[in-house]
């Protein structure tokens, strides 16, 4: 952290607040669409206003969010509360002028791309172009234009012909940073594909695969539930691509396919808790990863309002804790540790004692500063980097 | 660095020789098939992921939904003044006019 910096920073407050959508019925499947949102993704800034789209399992929304801090007064036809003046008691002119006002953020929808998933949506991803973004599914991926809502572009679609034949649904996909022709998409196998759209209009093969090999004398029940890709990140210079799986994040080198470069073990006491975990549900939680600016140090969630970062140069790693009961504001996170068996320290949690209902699955990290943002059940935690 | 992980106690030979041959992955396995015998083989099999592809969906019946929806209309509906004076003769009543009816001493079993 650069020392030299020492700008006091603010604390965040709610900018807006929005209903972003509303529960659907479709009644020719008499099925519910809840309005719980998936996912978000912003828009690089154009001009004052920002854009973001957001997605529930069915349809995505084009939101523009703008700013008024000033109005209009000195009407000559209409008093300040816009009641009309009889104009026969005008006597003078004058020209209205803008004076500053509270600050209000208005939300409105710009554009809604509707009707064109069989399957619940799971990733939003803005292509570099600035033009086109796509959508993914379970079982495919289409290719949208933003200002258009009638049609979309599918452009990879894994669904067998006879769905007993259904091997893995695509679990995150993400377009590359620069090239605007490359995207990658992960499955539940754990694999990632990388597509070129220059190749071909559907993408159905892939131009790189990226697959650890297993060791087959280790396979168990569990091996390809945990092997489910939750996330996938590139890292901001493109070079990279990180995936998050239910044990680890695992960082891949774009060229090269055979076996990630990097790997970390976020939660690895677990794996001698697979059995509960999977009667719980807990072990399909899909949990996000994330790049600092920098792609020097990711970031992941886990459980007990944990969350992770692994320093990729020093290869240090900390754990630190999401919760208002033991973080008092303004003062520096405590590391915390996990003892996996034996006797346990002090201050350590035990496996057993870990609340598995306080999970961590979203967090952010501010494109140029040290600042966090961490998802808990209830609560939204802002975390910033010690600053002297 | 970051401080190892606590290590286990001494260990006998027997228990590093069942530790090669049990993993904990498969001590879990092995736990799992234990409560629940009739469990597939295979996880990643098509029932597992069509049970995936419709996890969450919540069905709802249309015609419940309309007639709550209906039902709700029909309670924001003013209610007739109790106390009308009778009206005979002078003008055609309206429904707002006609006092209202006294409720019969058999319910119907039509009544919702």
């Amino acid at each position: 952290m650069n020392k030299i910096q020492s700008h006091s920073r603010g604390e965040y407050n709610v900018y807006s607040t929005f209903q972003s959508h509303e529960p659907e019925f479709d009644y020719l499947k008499s099925l519910e669409i809840e309005e719980k949102i998936n996912k978000i993704r912003w828009l690089p800034q154009k001009n004052a206003a920002q854009f973001l789209l957001s997605t529930n399992d069915k349809t995505i929304k084009l939101w523009k969010i703008s700013e008024r801090d000033k109005r209009p007064e000195g009407y000559n036809l209409k008093e300040e509360d816009g009641r009309y003046r009889d104009p026969t008691t005008v006597t003078t002119l004058r020209v209205p002028v803008f004076r500053p006002m509270d600050l209000m953020v208005e939300a409105s929808p710009r554009r809604i791309f509707a009707n064109a998933h069989t399957y619940h949506i799971n990733s939003i991803s803005i292509n570099s172009d600035y033009e086109t973004y796509l959508s993914a599914d379970d079982l495919r991926i289409n290719l949208w234009h933003l200002e258009i809502t009638d049609r979309s572009f599918n452009i990879v679609d894994i669904k067998p012909a006879n769905m007993e034949e259904l091997t893995e649904v695509i679990t995150a996909a993400e377009f590359h940073p620069n090239s605007c022709n490359t995207f990658v998409y992960s499955s539940s196998k754990g694999t990632i594909r990388l597509c070129d759209m220059r190749a071909s209009a559907l993408c159905d093969r892939h131009s790189k695969l990226f697959e650890e090999p297993e060791d087959p004398s280790n396979r168990s029940f569990f091996s390809e539930i945990i092997s489910s890709i939750s996330d996938v990140k590139f890292s901001h210079s493109g070079r990279y691509m990180m995936t998050r799986d239910y044990l680890s994040v695992k960082i891949w080198d774009l060229n090269m396919e055979n076996r990630p470069v990097e790997t970390y073990q976020v939660h690895e006491y677990l794996r001698s808790k697979l059995c509960s975990l999977y009667e719980n549900d807990c072990i399909f939680d899909k949990f996000e990863c994330c790049w600092n600016g920098s792609d020097s140090v990711v970031m992941t969630g886990s459980y007990n309002n944990f969350f992770r970062m692994f320093d990729r140069n020093t290869k240090r790693d900390i754990t630190l804790e999401a919760s208002r009961e033991n973080n008092k504001p303004r003062t520096v996170l405590k590391p915390r540790k996990v003892c996996a068996s034996g006797k346990r320290k002090k201050d350590e949690i035990s496996v057993d004692s870990l609340d598995f209902n306080k999970k961590i699955l979203h967090t952010a990290w501010h494109p140029k500063e040290n600042i966090i943002a961490v998802a808990t059940t209830n609560n939204l935690y802002i975390f910033q980097d010690k600053v002297n | 660095m970051p401080t190892p992980v606590t290590q286990n106690p001494a260990r006998t030979i027997l228990e590093e020789m069942e530790d090669k041959v049990t993993s904990p992955e498969k001590a879990e396995e092995a736990k799992l098939k234990a409560r629940y015998p009739h469990l597939g083989q295979k996880p990643g099999g098509s029932d597992f992921l069509r049970k995936r592809l419709q996890k969450g969906q919540k069905y709802f019946d249309s015609g419940d939904y309309n007639m709550a929806k209906a039902k709700m209309k029909n309670k924001q509906l003013p209610t007739a003044a109790p106390d009308k004076t009778e009206v005979t003769g002078d003008h055609i009543p309206t429904p707002q006019d006609l006092p209202q009816r006294k409720p019969s001493l058999v319910t119907s079993k039509l009544a919702g």
